[in-house]
């Protein structure tokens, strides 16, 4: 393990309960070290684990055997230092975007004017200027998470952890919201830990891939992406499209185990 | 354009007995009706009757719905208040509470206290099964998003579950409206010494029908104009919604 780890998960592993039906074992023996501003992708089939692992770093579910730690110290529960993106948005209905975005920023005892002002910079950051006062239910899916990015992004976390965070979304948009979260990442560097089983968005945003295996969720390989993204035509060079076999091939195995 | 069956019936309940098809003893005519209404209320019957029943109707009312919320979602939040609370929820909910009125007016009297208790008792169970149910679906991003923007634990009860659950809750406390009508004008009827529903036990025994009429039609009157402001505040409070 690197000593200037942010997030270092040391020997995880989990076991899922649920109220009915047999204890399966999500996570067997993960470990995991990941750098301040690094860009992240776990990817793997669904039931791998990749969620689980997702969640114990954010602190919603109790660490039971292994340790995770913050930059240095265990994780005690949720807290503003990782920001969390959901795949659904999980934006409160009853509120407005403005009040949606705004949400952290009352916890954080800011004044109401300081408020105003944190949450229209980060609506416009997403672009959903003209759309402050709508609620939830009158956005498209792509508004919905470019509204739950802002809600996220205006706390200024350290870490963003997202959960397939464009799964939800068609084609076109989820690949406009790729490039966009890929500007504001640059922009604004943080720690990204980016959940997803689509080996292109995997390979498209991260500088590494850490693939895992299904049942028990493993470590299966880490494969370093050092693409040129600042040539736009990179997603359509020979490099991209071997990056993109070499890690279908080592995800195809398991894809089709989990199935 | 809507009520135009209502002002039918009140054509045909008019006719039938100017007609002299239905005898007077039975169902005063709906003019003679009017006129005892209008009496009771320059007299001030209506008033102080009036004033009685809708303090102990909103006073209980109100006590069943907060507190019938705040035991919904500790059901729902705490599992140890679940197993201790959830088994009395279900061997009362089907108790007809009007069973009831004897054992508060034992408790309390005559007064304005057995009955406002009657209504927060009987009112109650409704109001906490639809917080329970709404703040059970609650989805867990909700809760996990607000925590992980600094809200504390407690704090996501009043910031995500309770708004999460209220289109149930306001099932719930739709269904306490009507109920708290039924409790009332019953119990006032039985035992009390004012209340609407004293006033049309009163007139009854005192064979003056036309008023006594009067009277059970405000009431009825009441319940319609009731709901409808509920309906038309439970829609402004819940325009979020699709």
């Amino acid at each position: 393990m690197s000593g200037s780890a942010q997030i270092t998960v040391e020997s995880v592993s989990h076991t899922y309960r649920p109220a009915r039906g047999r204890a399966v074992l999500a996570l067997e023996e993960v470990s995991l070290a990941v750098a301040p501003r690094e860009f992240v992708a776990l990817l793997g089939p669904s039931g791998c684990g990749k969620s689980t692992l997702l969640y114990l770093i954010g602190g919603f579910l109790p660490v039971e055997q292994g340790a995770i730690r913050i930059e240095g110290a265990p994780v005690a529960g949720p807290g503003p230092d990782r920001g969390v993106v959901f795949q659904h948005f999980a934006l409160f209905p009853w509120r407005t975007v403005r009040a949606n975005v705004r949400y952290g920023l009352e916890k954080l005892g800011l004044a109401r004017d300081e408020q105003e002002r944190r949450a229209q910079a980060y609506i416009e950051l997403v672009g959903l200027k003209g759309f402050e006062d709508s609620y939830p239910s009158q956005l498209s899916g792509g508004m919905k998470q470019r509204a739950a990015l802002a809600r996220t992004l205006a706390v200024d976390p350290k870490m963003l952890l997202m959960d397939e965070p464009f799964g939800a979304l068609d084609a076109q948009t989820r690949s406009l919201m790729q490039a966009e979260l890929y500007a504001i990442w640059q922009r604004t560097p943080k720690t990204v830990l980016f959940v997803t089983h689509d080996v292109q968005e995997a390979v498209r945003l991260a500088q590494r891939v850490v693939v895992m295996s299904a049942r028990p969720g493993k470590i299966k390989a880490t494969v370093d992406i050092a693409l040129d993204r600042a040539d736009p035509h990179i997603y359509r060079s020979a490099e991209f499209a071997a990056k993109v076999d070499e890690i279908w091939g080592l995800v195809r195995d398991e894809a089709l185990k989990a199935q | 354009m809507k009520y135009l069956p209502l002002l039918l019936l009140a054509l045909i309940w008019e006719a039938v007995v100017q007609l002299g098809l239905v005898s007077r003893d039975l169902l005063p005519s709906l003019s003679d009706v009017a006129k005892a209404g209008w009496t009771l209320l320059r007299e001030g019957d209506f008033w102080t009757n009036g004033a009685a029943s809708l303090y102990r109707g909103s006073a209980g009312l109100a006590l069943a719905i907060v507190i019938g919320a705040l035991a919904g979602i500790a059901m729902a939040w705490w599992r140890a208040v679940d197993a201790l609370v959830g088994p009395l929820v279900e061997a009362l909910y089907p108790m007809p509470k009007s069973a009831l009125i004897p054992v508060t007016v034992l408790w309390l009297g005559f007064g304005d206290g057995s009955k406002i208790l009657l209504i927060f008792l009987g009112c109650m169970l409704p109001v906490t099964l639809g917080a329970y149910n709404g703040a059970r679906s609650c989805e867990q991003a909700l809760v996990w998003s607000a925590r992980s923007l600094g809200a504390s634990r407690l704090r996501v009860l009043w910031d995500v579950v309770l708004p999460a659950a209220l289109p149930e809750i306001a099932n719930g406390a739709r269904t306490a409206l009507a109920l708290s009508f039924v409790l009332l004008v019953s119990s006032e009827l039985i035992v009390a010494r004012a209340g609407l529903g004293y006033l049309i036990g009163f007139l009854g025994e005192g064979g003056v029908y036309d008023a006594m009429f009067a009277v059970v039609l405000v009431v009825a009157f009441l319940g319609f104009f009731a709901d409808r402001l509920y309906q038309r505040l439970m829609d402004r409070l819940l325009a979020w919604r699709a």
